[in-house]
């Protein structure tokens, strides 16, 4: 076995879309419990889906009946344990509420009335309908919007009609401008796994990251061990988090303002003389005038901004450089705030150049890889037009596909029509701003799909509906990790579906086949296809199916081991002031501006994660929602004792722009500022096959009506919306 | 001396996930709408100075069970190993003697009419295994042994670190500590 070169990675890690494979048919009913009278127990290796982490599982059956999945000790993202997700996958499995059979729309879009139909009808009448779209405009005009690595089936197909309009919420609407704003400055991503060495981190400092909440199982189990050891904890969050609860100094900092916060940081460190001066004379650009650009941002001028002490200021950023380079100023994943997203992650990479942290043990590593090839396919066809996204490339620095701009292209028709959609396991209609403008994006198109394992939202205006079997029952691609250290694993079928649910290999495959595009899929089924790489990349097939893990040998992370300082930027280093921007029209150094704030008597809407639900996709997980099975809105206890408003008692939320949200119970707390409100996201569920969750609580999404679009990048910050709260007309149980 | 099992769980280190939780209901197969254990978020002060203590709860298997002394059948006892607090499901009639007795609000009625709660998951333990929740913590909080061994995780932790029990005011003398 191979692992990767640094070359390498700095290549893959600039491709606009990962390249990605393709697999096969045929479930392995070997390994699955269907039918049988199988009694005993045994186990099965395979990574978890209720997230995107893909944390190595072993899952047991009993029985003949899944019981419990647990980590795989081998697995260094699990390293043996899962979150509270991953070990209530099990139920996913016996989820009551999935999608059973291929559904055909019987009456208007939206309306949720199907009649249903079998595999063969329903990928006809798409197939048909594709061709149909190529022909009057061409391939291009569908587009497919896809998260997880369940996907990459369905994108090889679609690759292969001849489409680019391939996308996924997790970059306008997530992790997009961190990733700009870390490129600009490092020439780097952080990517997924974030490559944050919480666990060396001496000073950790997190920026409405509410990890413990968001549970990203390896960056939870790294916190705890930091907190564990005594790391000094900065919490900035609006809201007392789990995390603020760990925390040696909590900045409840006012929404909106974080730029200001970092910037007087910077400028303490740069105006006291604590920063990092060999590492940023080593590897630095455009330092003095960076210097010169933040050297009015003082703590004072903070302090009215941000509403933190400026003593506090000045205390935590020499906190931050009293143990550094093993300070950790995170990155965040969830940062589409306020529009001025890709600015702020790039002042954050800056914080972290001046600790010196990028590169350094307790900052952030340089992940490996496994060389594992990519299958052996035909090269797909080339697309005529560009991609639809970002006409003109009005936001420059976006390096992957904006969803928004592709929901845009579908309502104009402008630069060029799209016609059909297909959704494989997201649900537009809670990750999107404005559901009203995605519901008119589907109300212009000749063919919209869905595939995924629930009835969600996006599901009830689809055409044709496609139930996907869940990850323990399907074989999926292999999960090739950039980390720590390298390592590949396999997901493969525990038990069988329960219905007529097929895998998303399988149905990449019968619609390939249906649009003459058997070429692609040299492969019959899936396992045939991973067996291909695996043996490809000198690995052994039969361990990987028995262990579901193979690890790598572990390589240099930090540059005091040997990997080398490279930054792909224009100058080849880290950019304190970026020419790039700068010929692009932005400000080369970030620069703070004042957010908008709401009308008199409103809080601005906040949300985020907790940690037993995944955004808007297990609600309806039996085991999940016997944790939680609804929201309640967070409000500061003074903020509802000047309205009357009772803890537990069920209000309505009102936004800016008259629309009202779904009754709600009221958490009154101390744990908030008294200017915002917090929702957890998912809940407020109106699919009428989510019949579990249906009602049960707010939907932050349908209150996010407007949204601050990043000029660099195309993000929608979405934290710019405010609401009033009403007392619930029916306040009953 | 005989031995003595424990649970102790390092506040500072808890986020209050529920896997704990999920865990032990998929390896005991707790009915949907009971938990074996939970989470306690005890917050304290006014906005923004805040203390807050995450704690994972559940039956303390108390030294001086006064569930085990209420029972009038025999089905709540205390198993011959490491001082668990367990109920024969066949001997109880359900008359909720030891629910009252519960300074804890540990136990429930199971659907099919007996006493629950935790185990300890001693099927686990005496196979070698820690109990679920202790085994599935992303955050290793929790560490479960023998007390009585001045040589265990768990007895070496309570002589090195602060911790409380709770209520300890009750006089049950509970074997989940909680370090702080
Ligand atoms: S973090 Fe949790 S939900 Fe995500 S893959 Fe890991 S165990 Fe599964």
């Amino acid at each position: 076995m191979t692992t990767l070169s640094r070359r390498k990675f700095l290549k893959i890690s600039g491709a606009t879309v990962a390249a990605s494979a393709v697999a096969t048919s045929g479930c392995s009913l070997g390994n699955s419990g269907a039918g049988t009278k199988e009694s005993g127990i045994r186990t099965v290796a395979t990574y978890c889906d209720l997230c995107f982490w893909k944390c190595g599982a072993i899952a047991t059956v009993k029985d003949g009946r899944l019981w419990k999945i647990e980590g795989n000790p081998l697995d260094p993202l699990s390293r043996g344990r899962l979150c509270p997700r991953g070990t209530g996958g099990v139920g996913a499995h016996f989820d009551p509420d999935r999608l059973r059979t291929p559904l055909l729309r019987r009456k208007n879009r939206g309306d949720e009335e199907w009649v249903a139909v079998t595999w063969d009808e329903a990928l006809g009448t798409i197939a048909e309908k594709m061709q149909k779209i190529k022909a009057e405009y061409g391939p291009e005009a569908i587009a497919l919007f896809s998260h997880g690595i369940g996907g990459n089936f369905l994108k090889h197909t679609l690759k292969a009609f001849g489409t680019p309009n391939i996308t996924a919420p997790s970059f306008a609407q997530c992790r997009g401008p961190r990733d700009v704003g870390f490129r600009l400055t490092f020439g780097e991503d952080v990517s997924s796994p974030e490559r944050t060495d919480i666990r060396n981190a001496k000073c950790l400092v997190l920026i409405g990251s509410h990890l413990g909440e968001n549970m990203h199982n390896t960056q939870v189990q790294e916190f705890a061990e930091a907190v564990g050891n005594g790391a000094s904890v900065i919490v900035v969050d609006p809201r007392f988090s789990v995390a603020a609860s760990k925390a040696k100094h909590y900045l409840p900092i006012k929404p909106g303002t974080d730029l200001a916060l970092i910037l007087a940081w910077m400028n303490v460190l740069v105006q006291e003389g604590l920063y990092d001066k060999d590492y940023v004379d080593q590897y630095g650009f455009g330092f003095d005038h960076f210097a010169a650009s933040i050297s009015t941002a003082t703590p004072e001028w903070a302090y009215i901004e941000t509403g933190i002490d400026p003593d506090v200021i000045r205390e935590t950023a020499r906190e931050m450089a009293r143990y550094r380079p093993a300070t950790l100023v995170h990155p965040g994943r969830h940062v589409t705030w306020y529009g001025d997203d890709a600015q702020r992650s790039r002042a954050i990479a800056l914080l972290n150049a001046l600790i010196g942290s990028w590169g350094r043990k307790g900052g952030f590593y340089t992940p490996q890889s496994m060389d594992v090839p990519a299958y052996p396919y035909p090269p797909y066809p080339k697309p005529l037009k560009e991609k639809v996204d970002n006409p003109g490339h009005r936001y420059p620095f976006a390096h992957e596909t904006i969803t928004t701009g592709i929901r845009e292209a579908t309502i104009t028709g402008m630069p060029y029509p799209i016609k059909g959609w297909f959704t494989y396991a997201t649900n537009l209609l809670h990750a999107l701003p404005n559901d009203q403008e995605t519901i008119r994006a589907m109300q212009n198109l000749d063919l919209m799909v869905v595939v995924d394992v629930i009835p969600s939202e996006t599901a009830g205006w689809a055409d044709v509906v496609l139930p996907e079997s869940v990850y323990l029952e399907r074989h999926d691609d292999l999960n090739v990790e950039w980390f720590r250290e390298p390592f590949v694993a396999i997901r493969q079928p525990v038990v069988a579906s329960p219905h007529d649910q097929k895998p998303g290999w399988w149905i990449a495959l019968q619609l390939a086949n249906k649009l003459g595009l058997e070429a692609y899929f040299p492969w019959k089924n899936a396992e045939e296809y991973l067996e291909k790489r695996v043996t490809a990349a000198g690995l052994s097939w039969d361990e990987l199916k028995e262990k579901g893990i193979i690890r790598g040998q572990h390589q240099p992370i930090y540059y005091s081991e040997g990997v080398p300082a490279e930054f792909p930027t224009p100058s080849g280093k880290i950019e304190f002031s970026s020419p790039q921007l700068a010929q692009a029209g932005f400000d080369p150094v970030p620069r703070y501006t004042r957010p908008t704030q709401g009308p008199e008597g409103s809080f601005r809407l906040l949300f985020g994660r907790a940690p037993v639900h995944s955004f808007s996709r297990t609600q309806s997980n039996p085991i999940l929602a016997d944790m939680m099975d609804t929201n309640e809105v967070w409000v500061n206890a003074n903020a509802a004792a000047r309205l009357d408003i009772a803890d537990g008692q069920y209000v309505r939320l009102r936004n800016q722009d008259g629309v009202v949200s779904n009754r709600v119970r009221v958490k009154a707390t101390e744990r908030i500022r008294p200017d915002c409100v917090y929702l957890v996201h998912g809940f407020g569920h109106t699919a009428r096959g989510l019949r579990r969750p249906f009602g049960k609580g707010a939907s932050d999404a349908q209150l996010v009506t407007r949204s601050a679009v990043d000029p660099l990048m195309g993000g929608t910050g979405m934290n710019v919306n405010f609401v009033t709260i009403e007392p619930a007309e029916d306040n009953h149980a | 001396m005989s031995s003595r099992y424990a649970m102790v769980i390092d506040t500072a280190k808890c986020v209050g996930c529920m896997d704990c939780v999920v865990a032990c209901k998929t390896e005991n197969n707790v009915p949907e709408g009971y938990n074996r254990d939970w989470i306690v978020q005890d917050v304290r002060g006014t906005w923004p100075t805040l203390h807050m203590e995450i704690r994972s709860e559940r039956c303390n298997q108390c030294d001086e069970p006064p569930c085990v002394e209420t029972c009038p059948t025999g089905a709540s006892h205390v198993h011959d190993r490491g001082g668990v607090v367990l109920v024969t499901k066949e001997l109880c009639v359900g008359c909720k003697a030891c629910i009252a007795a519960c300074p804890y609000d540990a136990r429930f009625i199971h659907p099919d009419g007996y006493a629950d709660k935790c185990t300890f998951c001693i099927h686990r333990v005496e196979q070698g295994l820690d109990p679920a929740c202790v085994a599935v913590c992303p955050t290793r909080c929790m560490t479960f042994g023998d007390i009585n061994d001045p040589n265990s995780q768990v007895a070496k932790l309570l002589t090195s670190r602060k911790w409380h029990t709770l209520k300890a005011e009750a006089g049950t003398k509970p074997s989940v500590y909680y370090l702080t």
